[in-house]
């Protein structure tokens, strides 16, 4: 009983530490241009993917995974360069429907260029389990949280401490006001959709050990991620995290003790419930409109 | 009605009764009842997306459950066909009205993730019911019995969606120029200054809510007993976003946008079909264009080039 439930919370944490890189990077995205990227799981593919193709291509891990983050990087800064900032000012389902569209785009490419079979990559450090009080523990997601905790750390610093990061979060809290007193605030928008896919990317190769990948788990993943952060609030980073693994934990619970067929349902009939009693998530706050 | 719309209902009209004879075969005339079927589901989400300005990004959702409701009720328990129609659009209706007050509080992305979320937990259902539903292979459904008269030949299908069709124009264009159109437009524009003048903003909403989730179940129905065969993807998200992007293109609050969209996009995966693996991307890269080059929807910005209104 014990153990079980000790099982079912690792495996929560794991995925639910997914969630949260790809939700903070839809917040990061949303804090600089008001704009939900629906192609944010085409990127946690792209990670998964790339990862597999370059170690497959004889590449030694560590270019191989920095290749399979920095390009997807690549395509989140052409995304916007070529897709969003054109229409900043659009309604918000045209920007939704931009973005799907691109999302649609990478998908059929990967699917073209890679075919339409599901891939895995070797965990990093063996497969020989951990027992941790009777439940076993995969080294690959003490990976996963460590470097998940590590990115949260450094995401810390860098929008507490860096003058890089203070200009992004100026941009999210007001534009205008950040103009004036000098930030390039179309800088901070490339710079977000950079930060955002290498995010997700990040997690597309962390979890793939665990959990295969194939050009089409973006949809999923990326709606997931996208709960994790209306969960948490959109916009707050704190909430991202907190979503993301809440998300992740009551999937894997509700799997193990519910039903497992409807395990995907789980994050959506939890967003439901929370919209329907604490509109604006977890940590979003009160907000005044002014009219 | 203003002039301009009844040479617009008229065109329709004359296009929708020539189109059996042009199209040279059976392939075109299954395309073309297609256009039909998504052109009354569009131009219902039209009313609730593009005038009460209420996204929604799972209204196949709603389409599922009418199909679903129309091949379940008859196969397992018998019922007739137009009374599960109905029973379908009646429990469609009812949990439209259930969710509508807690969901169309929300706003903006709120809004679209509760919707989002609504679309896929009926999907779920539908493939993990497989007792009932046939689960991912999906199920066959029976024809449709009309007055002892029942209903299997395209040609006959054609009729019935056309007219539904052209039903649904006139009605639209009716309905958008009454108190309800000018209260929906009204609140688009601004709920406060709305409830101000006295529109009564959560019912509203909710009506308009409710009737776009009636049509698109209705039509789900009718797209089932039409095709035959019903698989879940008729509810997937994918679905949803076709929906609503057949709105955006043809023109938010447009009513011959809708038409145009629905038209254009149910043709668009069919020509596209020749990029043998292509056929996603390209469908993608349309889109986007779409979006970057014509925001405001085909309808619209042509009538603004023509200085003409809608």
């Amino acid at each position: 009983m014990h153990a079980e439930f000790l099982q079912f919370l690792f495996s929560g944490l794991t995925v639910g530490a997914t969630y949260a890189l790809a939700a903070l990077g839809f917040n990061l995205i949303y804090n600089a241009s008001h704009v939900i990227n629906f192609a944010q799981g085409e990127f946690i593919m792209l990670g998964g993917m790339l990862a597999v193709f370059f170690t497959q291509a004889g590449l030694h891990w560590a270019p191989a995974f920095a290749l399979a983050v920095l390009l997807p990087a690549l395509v989140g800064v052409l995304l916007e360069k070529c897709a969003i900032e054109p229409v900043k000012d659009a309604d918000t389902v045209t920007l939704i429907i931009i973005t799907i569209g691109a999302s649609l785009v990478l998908r059929g490419l990967i699917q073209v260029w890679l075919g339409k079979g599901a891939h895995s990559l070797p965990p990093f450090s063996g497969h020989a389990p951990l027992s941790v009080l009777g439940a076993s523990l995969q080294p690959q997601s003490l990976w996963v949280f460590g470097v998940t905790a590590i990115v949260v750390a450094l995401l810390w610093y860098f929008f507490s401490r860096t003058l890089a990061g203070k200009a992004m979060l100026a941009t999210a809290y007001n534009r205008v006001a950040a103009q004036l007193v000098g930030v390039s605030t179309g800088w901070v928008l490339l710079m977000s959709f950079a930060l955002a896919a290498a995010l997700g990317a990040l997690g597309g190769i962390l979890i793939t050990p665990i959990t295969l990948t194939s050009y089409d788990v973006g949809i999923m993943l990326g709606l997931k991620g996208f709960v994790a952060a209306v969960v948490g609030g959109l916009g707050s980073g704190l909430g991202a995290v907190v979503g993301g693994l809440l998300v992740g934990v009551l999937e894997a619970m509700g799997a193990g003790y519910v039903s497992s067929a409807y395990k995907d349902a789980i994050p959506f009939v939890l967003i439901l419930l929370i919209l329907f009693f604490m509109p604006r998530g977890l940590f979003g706050g009160l907000s005044t409109e002014r009219v | 009605m203003r002039g301009r719309s009844l040479i617009g209902l008229a065109l329709l009209a004359a296009a929708l009764a020539a189109a059996p004879f042009l199209a040279p075969n059976s392939y075109y005339l299954d395309i073309v009842i297609r256009m039909c079927i998504n052109a009354v589901i569009v131009l219902s989400l039209n009313l609730l997306v593009g005038y009460a300005g209420q996204i929604s990004l799972g209204h196949a959702g709603f389409v599922g459950l009418g199909a679903y409701a129309s091949s379940v009720l008859p196969a397992h328990f018998g019922w007739h066909p137009l009374l599960a129609l109905a029973a379908g659009a009646a429990g469609t209706g009812l949990l439209a009205l259930l969710v509508a007050r807690p969901i169309l509080r929300l706003k903006g992305h709120y809004l679209a993730m509760a919707t989002l979320g609504l679309g896929v937990i009926i999907n779920i259902v539908i493939r993990n019911e497989a007792g009932w539903t046939g689960g991912p292979d999906g199920m066959p459904v029976q024809s449709m019995e009309l007055f002892g008269y029942e209903l299997v030949r395209d040609i006959q299908w054609y009729w019935v969606v056309a007219v539904l069709l052209l039903l649904s124009v006139w009605g639209a264009l009716n309905l958008i120029d009454s108190p309800f159109g000018r209260a929906l437009r009204g609140l688009h524009g601004s709920e406060i200054a709305s409830q101000v003048v006295g529109v009564d903003v959560p019912r509203y909403k909710t009506t308009v809510f409710v009737l776009s989730a009636v049509a698109a179940s209705v039509m789900g129905s009718i797209l089932a007993h039409y095709v035959g065969f019903v698989t879940p993807e008729i509810a997937n998200f994918f679905h949803s976003i076709e929906l609503v992007t057949m709105v955006v293109v043809g023109g938010m609050a447009s009513v011959f946008g809708s038409v145009l969209g629905a038209v254009l996009l149910t043709a668009l995966p069919q020509a596209l079909a020749t990029f043998e693996g292509w056929e996603i991307v390209v469908f993608g890269a349309i889109l986007m264009l779409c979006m970057i080059f014509l925001p405001r929807g085909l309808v619209p910005t042509l009538a603004a080039r023509l200085r003409i209104g809608d």
